[in-house]
């Protein structure tokens, strides 16, 4: 399929969601009823995941915990255009996606704790492990896709980084590697317009993240990220490019971070607060409530019903991560190899001889 | 003098350092706006503009590469690395051009610049928010590595860092950014590189540490009061070396605990037991022992006590080596 490059700073922001005004609603061709409401599942787990980790945070039973609020469109949107058996490479931000593919609440609570059994075996979930280096994952998602393609098998992969992170090297490096490869890649960009306290602006001279792509030789698209059927949508097509053997597609979703960076930060320093209110107005779960609501699919007990699930679940999942036992210091010394060298055991030994001293 | 806590020394440095040159820059990600997520360098957006306190795309190859054009330009420009593993990405430039382009140049040019950032463990973070890389850069000819312990050198050990016509790597110890606190000289301050701090004196064994280790050291050998009569040494530059203190302690007391957070294999402590093996063997009446972090990955935080070196664990080495 030949796609035809755009000019820099001419890609439209796609949007399905109306305002309930003049902007009218459209429609994702072939997203049912069930679908729909499957996406507000999602939507409403990842936001009760997020709101609930802010006060187990400041109850001090999660650590420092980097908020997801606003961002749960995009997660979940692109998701659901993937099949089980395609890899998602997340990011810090995307922490709790693995949510969507049946990983237990407790899981991800365990990660934030610092405890082991939040490091899940990707083999599990097609998911990978949260990468903390910024961008140093776009590379491994490159390799998974092409490699998926030399072995003749049809999945593909989605790799979810921010604005900032198109500024390091390991993020170039991999969107050309994909684009030569052709592999079945999505680049995924959260574009909440900060990097910490970095305004896009400071990130970067080109017009829009979209621009990109250009270089890569691939198509760029550019999306509403508070509207969780665009973000769907233009997922979907990126799905499709890649299965039809047509190689990566790098997606801008263009949201806003309203939300300090992490439960550490401080964003009053930086940031201007009455943005931050006006995007607060229109953060992406109330938006597509409304929408669900208009399309006459939601009715306000389906929504309670989906909410107090969602709250459940997050009871429940912090009560399991806090029933797992205290991490033994034996794991210390687990699986950096295949076969540990002898002097682990010496080590072991030692360590425990003082700690129970 | 004023009592300050590590990380506000750091800040005072370089409100000092940079009213006192006019080619000193700050460079690095958020370190303007928001004065740095560990606020080191709060205040110096405001007070000397935009382009001396500069917030860079999230790009730490990018940072130092163009640090150093700018010193060709004739800028001395300080890189923050926001945290010890993020200096990663900065490796590659670091071994192919900063530490090689005066030899490059075969003298002819100079790259005053200095790489900070925090390191270090035992702050309950997410992955990859506690290493301690100094090995990789200590190894790395043509650099200058240096790790303050206390607020007054985080201060002296900067300004002299960025005085320094060569590049110096500052790695500070982010445990103790805000609950140490310490006398620090008000205004100009210097602590020049390659001298040794004796922390504390002694004359039955000798403790080596460095940044964050230097305190555990000094429980250490408080804890064997009454036991036996503890120095520590806190060698504050790791290159260049300041052998000859080192050398002293050993000659003095014979005996020889290590102490280092990073991972044991080929660490800056082996390092430290090559030299006294070489110099110091008739002095020595025990096997140097080293106390260091495990070779594996630092672990999930729940655990992370068990990994880094604790007093106990000091205290058990310098007993060995007592009752050699
Ligand atoms: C290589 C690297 N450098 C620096 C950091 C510290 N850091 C963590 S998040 C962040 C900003 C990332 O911004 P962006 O890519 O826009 O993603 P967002 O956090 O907005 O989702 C920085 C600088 C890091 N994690 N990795
Ligand atoms: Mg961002």
């Amino acid at each position: 399929m030949a796609q035809t490059l755009r000019v820099p700073g001419s890609h439209e922001l796609r949007r399905v969601i109306g305002d309930g005004e003049a902007i009218p609603d459209g429609e994702v061709e072939g997203l049912e009823e069930r679908d729909l409401l499957e996406l507000y599942r999602s939507m409403v787990l990842l936001r009760t995941y997020d709101e609930r980790s802010v006060v187990f945070h400041r109850q001090g039973r999660v650590g420092t915990y980097a908020i997801f609020w606003n961002h749960e469109a995009m997660q979940a949107g692109s998701a659901y255009a993937l099949e089980r058996g395609d890899w998602i490479f997340p990011s810090y931000r995307e922490s709790a996606i693995g949510l969507l593919r049946g990983m237990p609440v407790s899981t991800v609570l365990s990660w934030w704790r610092g405890h082991p059994s939040g490091w899940w075996n990707p083999l599990d979930y097609n998911v990978a492990s949260i990468c903390v280096p910024i961008g140093t994952h776009v590379p491994h998602a490159a390799g998974l896709a092409w490699g998926k393609k030399l072995r003749g098998e049809s999945g593909c992969a989605i790799a979810y980084f921010g604005d900032g992170a198109t500024s390091e090297g390991s993020f170039h490096e991999g969107a050309n590697f994909a684009g030569v490869m052709r592999a079945p890649l999505i680049l995924f960009c959260n574009n909440n317009q900060w990097a910490i306290s970095t305004p896009l602006a400071a990130q970067t001279a080109a017009e829009t993240l979209a621009d990109k792509a250009v270089g890569y030789g691939i198509p760029g698209v550019r999306v509403d990220g508070g509207d969780v059927l665009a973000v769907f949508e233009a997922t979907r097509e990126a799905v499709a490019r890649a299965r039809a053997g047509d190689g990566p597609t790098f997606i801008e979703a263009v949201s806003y971070r309203t939300a300090p960076h992490a439960t550490a930060d401080d964003p009053r320093a930086y940031i201007d607060l009455e943005r931050v209110e006006e995007e607060k107005a229109r953060e992406c779960l109330g938006r597509y409530e409304a929408y669900l609501q208009r399309a006459g699919v939601l009715s306000d007990e389906l929504a309670e019903a989906t909410r107090a699930e969602a709250a459940e679940a997050l009871r429940s999942g912090i009560a399991a991560a806090e029933a797992e036992p205290p991490a033994d210091v034996a794991l210390l010394f687990e699986h950096a190899y295949a076969a540990p060298p002898a002097s682990f055991a010496a080590e072991l030994a030692e360590l425990r001889e003082l700690l129970d001293g | 003098m004023a009592e300050l806590t590590l990380v506000e020394a750091i800040n005072d440095a370089f409100h000092t350092e940079l009213g006192r040159d006019e080619s000193v820059l700050v460079m690095g990600e958020d370190v303007g706006r928001a004065g740095g997520v560990f606020r080191a360098t709060a205040g110096l957006r405001d007070k000397f503009g935009a382009d001396r306190c500069v917030d860079t795309p999230l790009a730490e190859a990018g940072i130092l590469g163009a640090a150093v054009g700018l010193c060709m330009a004739g800028w001395r420009p300080v890189c923050e690395m926001q945290y010890d593993a993020f200096s990663y990405p900065c490796l590659d430039q670091l071994i192919t051009h900063v530490g090689r382009y005066r030899w490059r140049t075969r003298g002819g040019m100079g790259f005053p610049l200095v790489v900070r950032m925090p390191y270090g463990g035992g702050v309950r973070a997410p992955e990859l928010h506690d290493d301690s890389p100094e090995a990789y850069y200590a190894h790395t000819p043509g650099v200058k590595v240096a790790i303050p312990s206390t607020p007054a050198d985080a201060k002296g050990l900067l300004a002299a860092a960025i005085r320094d016509p060569d590049p110096v790597i500052v790695l500070e110890p982010k445990l103790h950014y805000r609950t140490m606190r310490g006398e620090v000289p008000a205004g100009e301050h210097v602590v020049p590189l390659g001298e040794a701090r004796l922390a504390r004196e002694g004359d039955d064994a000798t403790i080596v540490a460095y940044g964050s280790m230097v305190p555990v050291a000094e429980r250490a050998a408080e804890a064997l009061e009454g036991e036996a009569s503890i120095e520590v040494l806190d060698i504050r530059t790791l290159k260049p070396l300041d052998e000859g203190a080192l050398l002293a302690s050993a000659g003095k007391t014979g005996r020889v605990v290590i102490v280092q957070e990073a991972p044991r294999t080929a660490g800056y402590g082996a390092e430290l037991a090559a030299i006294l093996a070489e110099k110091a063997m008739l002095d020595l009446r025990a096997p140097v022992i080293r106390v260091t972090g495990y070779d594996v990955p630092y672990p999930y935080w729940q655990i992370e006590d068990a990994y880094m070196p604790s007093v106990e664990r000091v205290v058990a080495a310098v007993r060995k080596t007592l009752e050699f």
